[in-house]
């Protein structure tokens, strides 16, 4: 008998249906959150969900299509200004504006996509830079919106969400969740589709991959406007429970990429584990560390530095190539037929 | 007459920018690496040049003797340490690293200085002034900052084209491996290059510090400015950069002159322009 016959090709492995299962588990804990938690809990988690959610774009757009962006604010905010502009002028229902604002994210992106693709690398990087700085001042010129000291949500509208103020309060938190599970279930089945497997020939090879036959533009580009329109929806419930709005918080390069390289180059950049792993790091750090003020900070810097010269891979990377072990089924391997 | 004026102050801004697109590109040439600290690495110039105006009591022009080899000797540190140590086929690893030390350097600042915002005191030079034709006045200080950019240009063209170093630079720049079996050892090569880069930096920072106030959270703004001299002038070329400059001076100058809130704004647009008609600068030499 061949190996041929007595083997298969397989992507789940224990790991990673015992993964799924806890994974499950945790979920229905945390939907059922607002019976058990207190708020100050809940505001830490869907903080924690809305990192996620953005450390998982980024770690898709650096790690896997090779896009090394410095500039998601841009669309973190617009994301933030279409929820307050939709509601405030359109009166549009603020739960609606969040799947809206993933559209115009989307409708952004693409003409941003068309003039800085021209960039290559690291040009690439601080040429969303100045995209980002771009809509930061435009917004710091609308004086309907507050100009550069910005706005808040009116009541009427926040009280529009719902009538009492935990019920307010858990709908965003669920919405939070929602997107981080969203974000997250997005990222895995595009990996593991055809896409996927472009995505991954283009970053171990773009030569390689371009004769296989695959259109790296296109690819990048699909991966490019994805990412913007969803990085564009979770800006606008970031904002949605802010409920108030600025051009230098919503554009702020520290907040929404440089926190975000920070979890994804820890947690280990090009998995899908190591954005999330990252993001309960960051959080673990920052609670017990954010006293200090400026010294977190430098703390942090220093952390990310060790990390890319000493184990470049972050964390998940080390234990993936210490035991191979993968929570998120995606890498096929040949194995015995049970 | 206004506008003439606000376009000849943008033209010896644009020195300036020239000044801080410089050091980016140099070591963009040599080791096709870009360095996110560059605008705070800029910034700490500054503050390097206040403390030894303050301890010393010399004059603003005269801190250039002691910052611009303390900057030099901090690059070659830097270079050997750590940003060796990034360099390969993997674009990430630098840009992290130097994301990193960014956010080090403006912390660091920040704890040391404090977020308040200093200037430092050139005395009568800057309200010295010469009355051109037209009513047109120009400064004294724009005027040398403009000069010794211009200076700084060919004198960085100087060396890469004529000297044994600028040599070592571009043979590096070509081919590594072959530059290291020709007996240059790369790892000084580039700790050189980046030595000289921020000695560029060191002027560059101590003239910002003279002709405008500044505190920790600045660089990367100076950052994007230098970005945006070197991509309008074209990469790889070191008089494109000052022309890239000279171009953004001018953008922001006539933005400014339309609406105050339009300055920076209209430097962005200009950037954006040029990479949308001319993707590859306007004077491109080198493949990005």
């Amino acid at each position: 008998m061949s190996a041929a016959d007595n083997h298969i090709v397989a992507r789940a492995s224990p790991a990673s249906r015992i993964a799924a299962f806890i994974g499950v588990l945790l979920l229905i804990g945390l939907i059922a959150a607002p019976w058990w938690a207190g708020r100050a809990d809940m505001r830490l988690i869907s903080e924690i969900c809305l990192y996620v959610a953005l450390a998982s774009l980024w770690n898709l757009l650096a790690g896997y299509a090779g896009l090394v962006s410095v500039g998601q604010q841009a669309f973190v905010g617009l994301g933030g200004y279409f929820l307050f502009a939709a509601t405030i002028f359109f009166g549009v229902p603020p739960l609606a504006a969040i799947p809206l604002a993933a559209a115009a994210g989307a409708a952004l992106a693409v003409p941003i996509a068309v003039l800085i693709f021209r960039l290559r690398g690291a040009y690439f990087a601080i040429g969303t830079w100045v995209v980002a700085e771009v809509f930061r001042l435009v917004f710091a010129q609308v004086s309907a919106l507050g100009g550069g000291s910005g706005t808040s949500l009116p009541a009427g509208i926040v009280k529009g969400i719902a009538a009492s103020r935990s019920l307010r309060e858990a709908y965003t938190y669920w919405m939070a969740l929602g997107l981080a599970v969203l974000v997250v279930a997005v990222v895995y089945m595009l990996l593991r589709s055809r896409r996927g497997l472009a995505l991954t020939a283009i970053r171990d090879n773009e030569l390689a991959a371009t004769s296989l036959g695959i259109d790296i533009w296109r690819t990048k580009f699909f991966v490019y406007v994805i990412s913007a329109a969803l990085t564009a929806s979770v800006g606008a419930l970031i904002f949605l429970q802010k409920l108030r709005i600025s051009p230098d918080a919503a554009f702020s390069v520290n907040d929404w990429t440089a926190f975000v390289i920070f979890i994804v180059v820890i947690g280990g950049i090009g998995t899908i584990e190591g954005p999330i792993i990252g993001t309960i790091l960051f959080f673990l750090l920052r609670e017990t560390l954010a006293d200090l003020g400026t010294t977190y900070l430098l703390v942090l810097g220093f952390v990310a530095i060790a990390v890319m010269l000493r184990a470049p891979k972050g964390l998940w990377g080390y234990v993936k190539d210490k035991t191979g072990l993968e929570l998120f089924a995606l890498t096929r391997r040949v194995v015995p037929k049970a | 007459m206004e506008w003439v004026n606000s376009i000849v102050q943008g033209v010896l801004l644009g020195g300036l920018y020239a000044l801080f697109a410089a050091g980016l590109s140099l070591i963009f040439g040599v080791m096709r690496l870009v360095n996110i600290a560059h605008g705070d690495l800029i910034v700490l110039a500054a503050y390097l040049g206040l403390t030894t105006t303050i301890a010393l009591g010399v004059h603003p022009l005269a801190s250039l003797m002691i910052v611009v080899p303390a900057m030099a000797a901090i690059g070659y540190v830097l270079q050997r340490g750590v940003l060796n140590r990034t360099l390969g086929d993997d674009i990430l690893p630098p840009l992290l690293v130097t994301f990193g030390l960014s956010v080090i350097i403006q912390n660091g600042l920040l704890e040391v200085y404090t977020a308040d915002s200093q200037k430092m005191n050139a005395g009568a030079i800057e309200t010295a002034s010469l009355e051109v034709a037209g009513g047109i006045s120009l400064g004294v200080l724009p005027l040398i900052m403009f000069a010794t950019a211009v200076a700084v240009i060919a004198g960085l063209q100087l060396v890469f084209y004529r000297t044994a170093l600028g040599r070592a630079f571009r043979a590096t720049s070509d081919n590594q491996d072959i530059a290291q079996l020709m007996g240059l050892n790369k790892a000084h090569v580039f700790g050189l290059a980046m030595a000289l880069s921020l000695a560029v930096v060191g002027i560059a920072g101590v003239f910002l510090g003279i002709r405008t106030s500044f505190d920790p959270a600045i660089g990367p703004g100076r950052l994007i400015f230098g970005f945006e001299a070197v991509i309008i002038g074209g990469l790889g070329n070191l008089w494109g950069t000052l022309a890239g400059g000279i171009i953004l001076g001018v953008s922001q100058n006539i933005g400014a002159q339309i609406h105050p809130g339009w300055q920076t704004l209209a430097g962005h647009l200009a950037f954006l322009f040029v990479l949308a008609v001319r993707p590859r600068g306007l004077f491109p030499r080198i493949e990005g």
